[in-house]
């Protein structure tokens, strides 16, 4: 198998020219602190230990990788199998990271929590982890998600988290995100604050990334182990991108297997119908937003875009800097699927194999609907099946009926 | 360059450009400088301002739905400073309209618009290299900003990489009209004296005649912001001049009672 080099990330936490630290002075102490904390846990076998620990015996690790038969017949192409993280306790990959992050800040000596969250996903994994730890839990959330993911909304007040509406700006996550920064400027002292993806001032997109790191790490093993060979590409849905960049990042050396992030398109290719910020007509270009240097969807004035997504988790219009630096060298490429394309993957996934993927999934099965057919039965397509949908029978059943697709399916 | 605080303490006044209009910014600016504002520092609205409270988050929120760009504010820059050749003129800005921009246009066309310095909000001294060296060949002050939060490591290269002033923040938080001004700003000015020569100036929370005079204790300027920024909102736009004319020319005014701005 053909190799490349890992791209290296050097101290200032830079991925080629993304990335680095670009936030408010106030909040330089902490993001040391922080990093400083993080090379400590993440050198010491103890922590590594009792993560590991409650990866498998509470969040339900290793995932497996479950060949969808039916929807690889369905297609008539590559044989697909899909990672399960779906099958995680909370229902997605979120809560590889929360964990980590809520067991460093339990180190630190912080008592109190904050975070944001689109879909809600990061949202549970973070109140679930306070709960576990027996830590204080506030939650930014934007009001149009909240509307979008009451199921969710209510799963984080159960679990004894505050759960604070943002009404500023699109209401989604970019403003949680802000509302969620001003809070950790202000009470930096005392919060530690668990950003849900690998995006914002380093060290977060490292860590972040090295929290999901395990999905690669199992996918790849697992691969050896019961198919005898890697995949010929590994599919993942690419909001802030954590999910991918942990679904990735042990292939990246493998040159053979490609990687394939998919955005989400929206209701079409205009600025604000979408959330594809690596398209190449009316996507992003570089830029500042929340700390780290990226492709940030904005107007020539340097006004960030609104975006729209039928997946309150990939409605984002930044991208998490490793997937820049991974998009200009050509080491991954980064497509986009529309909501309906999103929200027929959902209806064929359920039908063919019993599986509800969540909506930010959903465009990875949809890029995977796409792909399958154009490739050989003897090649393998893996998607990681970020999360659920539990948390979407609100929005399917609207949108769904809208199209009168309930009926016809 | 003119960065320069006549009388102890100096007054630097925050606007927020194009709110409510960029003509009636720019009268209450006149108005500012020509009632005893030694330094203007003209915001340029974004639509992520994060470091910034409620009112100025508003005030950016109205400049930015106006469609009032950078550019827009290099001109009224430009309008100012032919206007009243003398005052301090700072342009203030998050990074991404800056980046967008280009790094090396703004600082040329910051310094054509006759500004004297730049603050940039998301701008930290180990990130400013090109910033200070494009800075630097247009003979333009970059100020940084430094926190109370910020160890004195930190506050030495902030002190070493600032030009014109330093912009010592009052308190840990965002930007905000404040009861009382936090001992923080006392501490941290004490600290930041160690690494600089520069004036020094207190922002965030500074709202009233003794905040200002509580500053001029230990510090060479009071930063008002969102005081302004809230009367502004509150006033009719033809008054809003008048209003701020009459606020800032209040605010080295003795106060009346000089227990009100307890440190």
């Amino acid at each position: 198998m053909a190799t490349m080099t890992i791209p290296a990330h050097d101290l200032k936490g830079r991925f080629g020219a993304y990335g680095g630290r670009y936030v408010p002075e106030t909040l330089m102490a902490a993001l040391e602190e922080l990093e400083a904390a993080y090379a400590a846990a993440d050198a010491d076998p103890g922590f590594h230990a009792e993560l590991d620990g409650l990866l498998r015996n509470y969040c339900g690790r290793p995932t497996p990788i479950y060949f969808a038969k039916r929807l690889s017949e369905h297609l008539g192409g590559a044989k697909i199998y899909l990672k399960r993280e779906d099958l995680l306790h909370t229902g997605a990959h979120k809560i590889n990271n929360a964990l980590g992050q809520g067991l460093l800040a339990k180190r630190m000596g912080k008592q109190r929590i904050i975070a944001e969250t689109g879909a809600g996903q990061h949202g549970v994994a973070t109140a679930t982890v306070c709960a576990l730890l027996g830590l204080e839990c506030v939650i930014y959330m934007g009001e149009e998600d909240m509307r979008r993911q009451e199921l969710n909304v209510y799963r984080m007040r159960l679990l004894g988290a505050e759960v604070r509406g943002v009404a500023s700006g699109s209401a989604t996550l970019k403003d949680a995100i802000n509302d969620a920064m001003r809070d950790w400027v202000t009470n930096v002292r005392t919060t530690y604050y668990i950003l849900g993806s690998a995006l914002g001032a380093h060290p977060y997109p490292t860590m972040v990334r090295n929290f999901h790191r395990v999905i690669s790490i199992e996918a790849r093993r697992q691969f050896l182990e019961e198919v005898g060979r890697l995949p010929d590409a590994v599919v993942a849905c690419v909001g802030g991108g954590s999910n991918a960049i942990g679904a990735f990042y042990e292939f990246i050396p493998d040159a053979n297997v490609r990687l394939i992030g998919v955005e989400a398109g929206g209701r079409g290719t205009a600025l604000g119908e979408h959330a594809a910020r690596f398209q190449r007509v009316g996507g992003g270009v570089p830029g500042v937003l929340q700390g780290t240097y990226s492709y940030v969807l904005q107007n020539d004035a340097g006004q960030v875009s609104s975006t729209h997504s039928v997946s309150a988790g990939l409605d984002y219009a930044s991208v998490g800097p490793e997937h820049a630096m991974l998009h200009d060298s050509g080491r991954a490429s980064y497509v986009s699927a529309t909501d309906a394309a999103a929200l027929a993957a959902t209806v064929t996934l359920s039908r063919t194999e019993g599986i509800l993927p969540a909506l930010e999934s959903a465009h990875a099965v949809a890029e995977a609907i796409r792909l399958a057919p154009t490739m050989g039965t003897d090649q393998i397509l893996m998607v990681n099946l970020s999360g659920r949908g539990d948390k979407d029978m609100g929005i399917l059943s609207r949108e769904l009926d809208l199209q009168g697709a309930t009926a016809k399916i | 360059m003119a960065i320069e605080f006549r009388t102890k303490p100096g007054i630097v006044a925050y606007l927020t450009a194009g709110d409510p209009d960029l003509n009636t910014t720019r009268d209450i600016a006149l108005a500012a400088i020509d009632n005893g504002a030694d330094v203007i520092e003209l915001g340029v609205p974004f639509s992520d301002p994060l470091a910034d409270g409620p009112v100025i988050q508003r005030a950016s929120e109205r400049a930015v739905a106006r469609g009032v760009r950078l550019t827009d504010v290099l001109a009224l820059a430009k309008e100012l400073r032919t206007a009243r050749p003398n005052c301090g003129l700072v342009l203030f800005s998050y990074l991404n309209p800056v980046v967008r921009m280009g790094m090396k246009a703004f600082c040329a066309a910051a310094a054509e618009a006759g500004a004297d310095g730049v603050l940039l909000t998301d701008m930290i001294v180990e990130e400013a290299d090109e910033y200070r060296a494009e800075m630097a060949a247009n003979n333009l002050a970059p100020i940084f900003l430094a926190a109370p939060t910020s160890p004195d490591a930190r506050l030495k290269a902030i002190g070493e990489a600032s030009r014109g002033f330093v912009y010592a923040i009052s308190r840990v938080g965002i930007t905000g009209a404040q009861q009382t001004i936090a001992a923080d700003a006392a501490e941290l000015v004490g600290r930041l004296r160690r690494f600089t020569q520069l004036p020094i100036a207190v922002g965030f929370g500074i709202s009233t005649p003794e905040h200002v005079q509580a500053v001029g204790q230990f510090a060479d300027a009071a930063i008002i912001g969102s005081a302004l920024v809230a009367l502004i909102e509150r006033s009719a736009p033809e008054e809003a001049a008048t209003a701020v004319g009459r606020f800032i020319g209040s605010l080295r005014a003795n106060p009346a009672s000089p227990a009100a701005g307890t440190l």
